[in-house]
């Protein structure tokens, strides 16, 4: 699953900033994307298209892999063989969405390992929301209601974009994402159906979670940056509080009508402008989150960079072979 | 019919508890797509335990298998010592799913003609998933014995720490005779020869050294209900949220 429509800066060189791209094929790229084409990976790009696409779409892959971790912790506490087996389907997933999406950004010609080191030194972020932790299962079933949730909105509407690749991949991701949702909606509504305790365990983590779903579509359109360009190349197929409407018109009645609550006050729907009101959530937490300083950053990139590490010696056996003879796989 | 439950429960033990570990390396991997299988393949073995739990429910009676597997006491487990230990090292877990799954493979294999009908229809379905999960540990094992010099050692190092532990797969129940006779199974030491065999094989094109292993050195005890320290600290997580309430559900 991917946090949401916001692509988070990263350092960059000036001399890409004032890279000029020929204007004739510029303007023809432009009436290509205008006519609804797709753009292939052999096609001419615009430096910055390219760019941006790299960054988004490694954005989205580390997300999907570092997205694992919260709710993969889990698998082994999951209670019962069915939901045991859907949380390892599930986590199984999203590793298989980061290596799809690995493999699309690649082909705009950034190879996986460059990806992964970017992550690993903190140089390419993942979405914000994998950086709070999962306290109890009452967590887990939220995360795979509510973001994935959320994150289905996000990619729905990316899919629609310009890039080949990109999208293809995309379409994958939401046909199993849709059944994820359906994997967090059965086990979320077992605990608002269950005992006093377990309501009371999902109503807790879902007041903890609150707060990252709001903000997982990034900040409003007014306050963020690089969305006009990107959405004319297709790049950015939704903005940000269109995304959050609509995944608010979609999920707060199915989280009312289980009587469980939501701890904001002024959340409501405006019935004369259809629109949803809300208190604005804490926009310094969400920087300061995006900036390393969140509960779980330095957690997650530890385990990530463990399993660099450890790994290491068998991917330098893949690499540096003195095989004999070509291995039949199957 | 008490012997046929405990080749079922132990089966069904090994299972579970070869497949929490294996799901341990989910986000783990040493490429992303070693944690899709070591996934994919726990959920196969965790299948596998279901349904062979199921098998105890429906034709002798025992609980259901949501109980049997999360609600049961440790010194009641029959899994061996082997399929306890923790994940360890990438090199570690996957030579023990090397050798683990080539007694699988053959186990199910003997198992798809039984006399016991119930096992033998489940034994030739699940024949079917394991030959894959055989091949991904031959075809890594082929890749790394021979890769660096590094892996090589490792993958070495790995076997010989393995080989006490994995000879205690065949471990045998007190009433295997009673199999044997009524063609329900052909027993462990059978077994065992064929698993030799059958590994020395793609030892031995890897370029690693058989180990040889002292009888006494060989870890038993689990068919019998002891166990290794690592099997308490499992199941004290794998029940942590099933045992928080009883008769809820999940």
């Amino acid at each position: 699953m991917y946090g949401g429509g916001y692509i988070f800066s990263e350092p960059t060189q000036k001399e890409q900033d004032d890279h000029l791209d020929d204007p004739v094929m510029l303007a023809a790229f432009e009436a290509r994307i205008g006519q609804g084409e797709k753009i292939e990976p052999q096609d001419w790009m615009p430096y910055e298209y390219r760019r941006q696409l790299i960054r988004l779409i490694e954005q989205h892959a580390h997300s999907e892999v570092m997205g694992a971790l919260p709710e993969g912790a889990w698998i082994t506490r999951a209670p019962g063989f069915r939901r045991k087996l859907a949380l390892i389907a599930k986590v199984q997933d999203e590793i298989g969405h980061g290596q799809l999406l690995y493999n699309a950004a690649e082909t705009l010609g950034k190879p996986r390992e460059a990806m992964i080191n970017d992550l690993l030194s903190g140089k390419s972020k993942y979405s914000n929301v994998f950086n709070y932790p999962a306290k109890t299962w009452a967590d887990v079933t939220v995360i795979g209601f509510l973001i994935d949730a959320a994150a289905i909105v996000n990619q729905v509407a990316n899919s629609k974009g310009s890039y080949g690749p990109y999208c293809r991949a995309l379409e994958r991701i939401c046909y199993e994402e849709s059944f994820h949702i359906k994997q967090g909606y059965d086990a979320f509504v077992a605990l608002a159906l269950g005992s006093a305790s377990q309501r009371q365990m999902l109503q807790q983590a879902l007041n903890r979670w609150w707060q990252p779903i709001m903000h997982f579509f990034g900040p409003a359109d007014k306050n963020s940056v690089h969305s006009e360009q990107l959405m004319r190349w297709k790049v950015k197929m939704a903005s940000n509080d269109a995304m959050r409407q609509q995944f608010l018109d979609s999920y707060v009645p199915k989280i009312w009508e289980l009587n469980l609550t939501l701890p904001d006050p002024y959340l409501k729907k405006n019935l004369e402008s259809g629109k949803w009101e809300f208190t604005e959530p804490d926009w310094e937490e969400f920087y300061k989150v995006i900036n390393g300083d969140g509960p779980c950053n330095a957690e997650r990139l530890a385990t990530r960079k463990y399993a660099e590490e450890h790994g290491h010696w068998v991917r330098q056996a893949l690499i540096n072979s003195r095989q004999q003879f070509a291995i039949p796989l199957a | 019919m008490n012997a046929v439950k405990d080749l079922i429960l132990k089966m069904a033990d090994d299972s579970l508890i070869i497949g929490h570990r294996s799901s341990e390396w989910t986000g783990l991997g040493p490429i992303l797509e070693e944690d899709i299988a070591f996934s994919s393949m726990a959920q196969d073995k965790i299948g596998h335990a279901l349904a062979l739990y199921g098998i105890l429910h429906e034709q002798f009676g025992e609980l259901e298998a949501d109980q049997l597997a999360f609600n049961r006491k440790e010194s009641k487990f029959r899994c061996c010592h082997f399929a306890e230990l923790p994940i360890g090292e990438y090199d570690f877990s996957l030579m023990r799913h090397f050798l683990f799954d080539h007694a699988e493979a053959i186990r199910y294999e003997m198992l798809s003609s039984s006399s016991f009908a119930p096992l033998a229809q489940l034994a030739r379905k699940i024949k079917g998933e394991i030959k894959y999960h055989v091949l991904h540990a031959n075809s890594w094992i082929l890749r790394l014995g021979r890769g660096t010099e590094e892996s090589r050692h490792r993958m070495q190092s790995s076997l010989n720490f393995c080989m006490p532990y994995a000879l205690g797969i065949f471990e045998k129940n007190e009433a295997e005779s009673d199999l044997i006779t009524e063609g329900i199974f052909a027993g462990e030491e059978h077994l065992r020869i064929l698993w030799e065999e059958q590994i020395w094989k793609q030892i031995d094109q890897a370029g690693l050294q058989f180990p040889n292993v002292p009888e006494k050195k060989v870890h038993m005890g689990g068919r019998s209900g002891r166990h290794t320290v690592h099997l308490h600290m499992l199941l004290e997580e794998l029940s942590q949220v099933f045992r928080m309430e009883q008769g809820v559900e999940w």
